[in-house]
């Protein structure tokens, strides 16, 4: 068992208790809830008569299912309205804050958290959303919940859990220009598989994270999931403090900063931490990554051949099969030239404001390709007002590019935007499932925001690193 | 498990699950995903009633709803209660509606040789086992759910077995999970309210609140 790390440090001190069944009751610092997974759990409060313990501790937001071009209300999608008119009610009733779209504030929970500095290094996060992994980037434990969780949550802020063994990933080398934390992200489980880190927390170090912006950090931490692990962490630093002086919160509690750095410091794991697993990754030497098939660890560099399904190890031999006849590619083949019918900048992978900027430099000057449905979907609303300002709005929309207003949008495809048919996307999304992005016969292709940015100005996928960044200056 | 047993009373009686017994339904394939099982355009509801229909919808039929093959869809299986499924089964989004669809369906229990770590822990939460074996006799479980459609499966979750057809093999079930269903304390919400002053001086240590 590990010992030493951040893990063990921030689990011990939310530990209520031991229970019964061997699980550990946790104390939960941070509950967010949007509009598709809390419904039924209020639902099961209400039917047994108890009261959300700590709203104080609840923060809500609406993203799934929001509209991105039209949103007024009611909302032209009667299940959308629906939903959006429950979780009105239930925050109203429990007085939940809500980042509602009117607040300014509204966007991807993934993203808004830490924007309004509610995530905190070495607090305990959940959300019944498996991207809340996202939120280790400022070492915290962050990890996604079912509904039945959310429920013991809403009536208790505490849950129950076993604790896991902590993998330390250790990152070197500098990142090529054009290589960005997601390329790290992907070439991680496709190394270590997407059911590898099952059983793990892990903990992402070395000089390539400790040089990315918590930004990057998000990004790698965000697809924890998609690796298996339920949730993945950076230790906290500088540049985490940095982030969060800056936020609305300790803009406004600037004595708290003071009281918590130490704090904030005393988490960090040990010099001499044990582990249950190290893995070293070098990064210098990495490609911008796409992915060729239907799960992210179906990842290769821009230039190298699609596996052969035989040369993969056994139990990956069917899913590769599989997903190269739905994507309709073949072993040898490489990405570069993959056509695209859509580019999809966005998701709490991808959508903030350093990922629209290094995209808008590839963007500017440059024209969508004739056959190319493209869009940004921002973050957040303040990513959105923020880019707005700095006149990347333009940029893109002088590409051809449409602008959206905050939300999950094409990342699953539960509001109107959505894949039809069987067309192909470039998106700076997590996940390239059968169906994800609204059509069964889609295809996802993931990527970096700047390679999204180069497949929809060339109408296919292709090595951002051939391309000139223009100056937005 | 009725809705009834489960209204008013946060101390009520949560029945365990020692033993699940029914017929299989064999869905094969690794990495089998949530979106898979319960795609997203089916969630934009506010309950989980009826969400069993759509059970591995995009899988089961096309783009006219007219039912393609699928195990789902066959007559012989329709009974099924046992789910036997590969590795890293349940991978992918956290949305509890994919067991609780599967459950709707009319699934108590899975059998497979791994699931994903938050789809385990939905399942544990709605009573579920999520019991693990070796790919050999997961792939002899399945062929012989296929030649015999109305056989009982029976998964003992106390023992860590699961017996058909004059075979037995022996399977692993998390240590919580085990203790969880087999004595009836998988309901977690009861439990942990009852920690009420213990939850308080914990949240009374936390620097930051
Ligand atoms: S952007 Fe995508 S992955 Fe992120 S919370 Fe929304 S649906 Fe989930």
């Amino acid at each position: 068992m590990s010992e030493g790390t951040l893990y063990d440090k921030v689990w011990d001190q939310h530990k209520v208790t031991t229970l019964p069944n061997g699980q550990d009751q946790l104390f939960v610092g941070l509950h967010l809830i949007h509009e598709v997974t809390s419904p039924q759990a209020f639902g099961m409060l209400q039917e047994r008569g108890l009261e959300v313990a700590r709203p104080d501790l609840t923060h809500a937001t609406v993203d799934h299912i929001v509209p991105t071009a039209d949103q007024s209300r009611p909302y032209e999608e009667d299940a959308a309205e629906r939903m959006m008119a429950e979780l009105e009610e239930n925050v109203r009733d429990a007085g939940i804050e809500f980042s509602d779209p009117t607040s300014g504030n509204q966007g991807i929970v993934h993203v808004i958290g830490p924007e309004q500095g509610i995530t905190q290094p070495g607090k305990t996060i959940v959300c019944g959303d498996s991207h809340t992994s996202t939120h280790g980037a400022f070492g915290a434990l962050a990890f996604g919940i079912g509904t039945s969780q959310i429920r013991d949550v809403l009536a208790t802020q505490t849950i129950a859990m076993e604790k896991q063994k902590v993998r330390r990933i250790e990152i070197t080398g500098e990142l090529e220009e054009g290589v960005e934390a997601k390329d790290i992200i992907l070439e991680i489980i496709r190394r270590l598989g997407t059911e590898g880190g099952v059983g793990y927390v892990y903990e992402y170090a070395g000089e390539t994270i400790e040089n990315l912006g918590m930004e990057g950090r998000m990004s790698i931490c965000n697809m924890s999931i998609e690796g298996g692990a339920r949730a993945g962490y950076v230790q906290p630093d500088e540049t985490t403090y940095e982030w969060m002086q800056e936020t609305d919160y300790f803009q406004d509690h600037s004595e708290e900063f003071d009281q918590l750095k130490p704090y904030w410091e005393s988490i960090r794991s040990e010099a001499d931490a044990e582990y249950d697993d190290v893995v070293e990754i070098d990064a210098g030497e990495l490609d911008p990554v796409v992915t060729w098939g239907t799960t992210p660890g179906q990842g290769i560099g821009i230039d190298d051949p699609i596996p052969a399904p035989e040369d993969l190890p056994e139990a990956k031999q069917d899913t590769a099969r599989r997903a190269q006849k739905h994507m309709r590619v073949e072993p040898g083949e490489t990405m570069n030239g993959y056509d695209v019918d859509v580019a999809f900048l966005g998701s709490c992978t991808n959508a903030r404001l350093p990922d629209l900027r290094r995209a808008a430099r590839i963007v500017k000057g440059r024209q969508v390709a004739d056959d190319v449905r493209a869009f940004v979907v921002p973050g957040s609303q303040r990513v959105q007002e923020a880019a707005r300002q700095e006149g990347l709005k333009d940029v893109f929309e002088e590409a051809g590019f449409e602008w959206r207003n905050a939300g999950c949008s094409m990342c699953l495809g539960m509001n109107e935007d959505q894949l039809e048919g069987d067309e192909a996307c470039a998106s700076s999304s997590n996940r390239n499932f059968v169906g994800r992005q609204g059509s069964k016969d889609g295809r996802t292709v993931l990527m970096n925001p700047r390679m999204v940015a180069a497949a929809a100005i060339n109408g296919e996928v292709s090595d951002v690193r051939e391309m000139n960044e223009v100056s937005l200056a | 498990m009725s809705s009834e047993d489960s209204s008013g009373d946060a101390t009520e009686d949560i029945p365990a699950v020692e033993y699940v017994s029914g017929s299989g339904v064999p869905i094969r394939g690794n990495d089998i995903d949530t979106d898979q099982i319960i795609p997203a355009r089916f969630m934009k509801v506010v309950t989980f009633d009826g969400l069993g229909q759509f059970s591995f919808f995009d899988l089961r039929f096309d783009d006219d709803d007219e039912p393609k093959e699928h195990p789902m869809n066959e007559e012989r299986f329709q009974d099924a209660s046992v789910m036997v499924v590969n590795d890293n089964f349940g991978c992918g989004s956290s949305r509890e509606h994919a067991p609780q669809a599967l459950m709707r369906w009319g699934i108590d229990a899975f059998v497979g040789e791994g699931f994903a770590e938050i789809f385990a822990g939905n399942c544990l939460a709605l009573g579920m086992p999520t019991v693990t074996a070796d790919h050999e006799s997961i792939n002899d479980l399945q062929q012989w759910v296929e030649d015999n459609p109305d056989g009982d499966i029976d998964v003992d979750v106390a023992a860590e077995t699961v017996t058909y057809g004059g075979n037995e093999i022996s399977v692993s079930v998390d240590r919580a999970q085990r203790e969880a269903l087999v004595e009836g304390n998988w309901d977690t919400t009861a439990l942990m309210k009852a920690n009420e002053q213990s939850i308080q001086a914990t949240a009374d240590s936390l620097p930051y609140l």
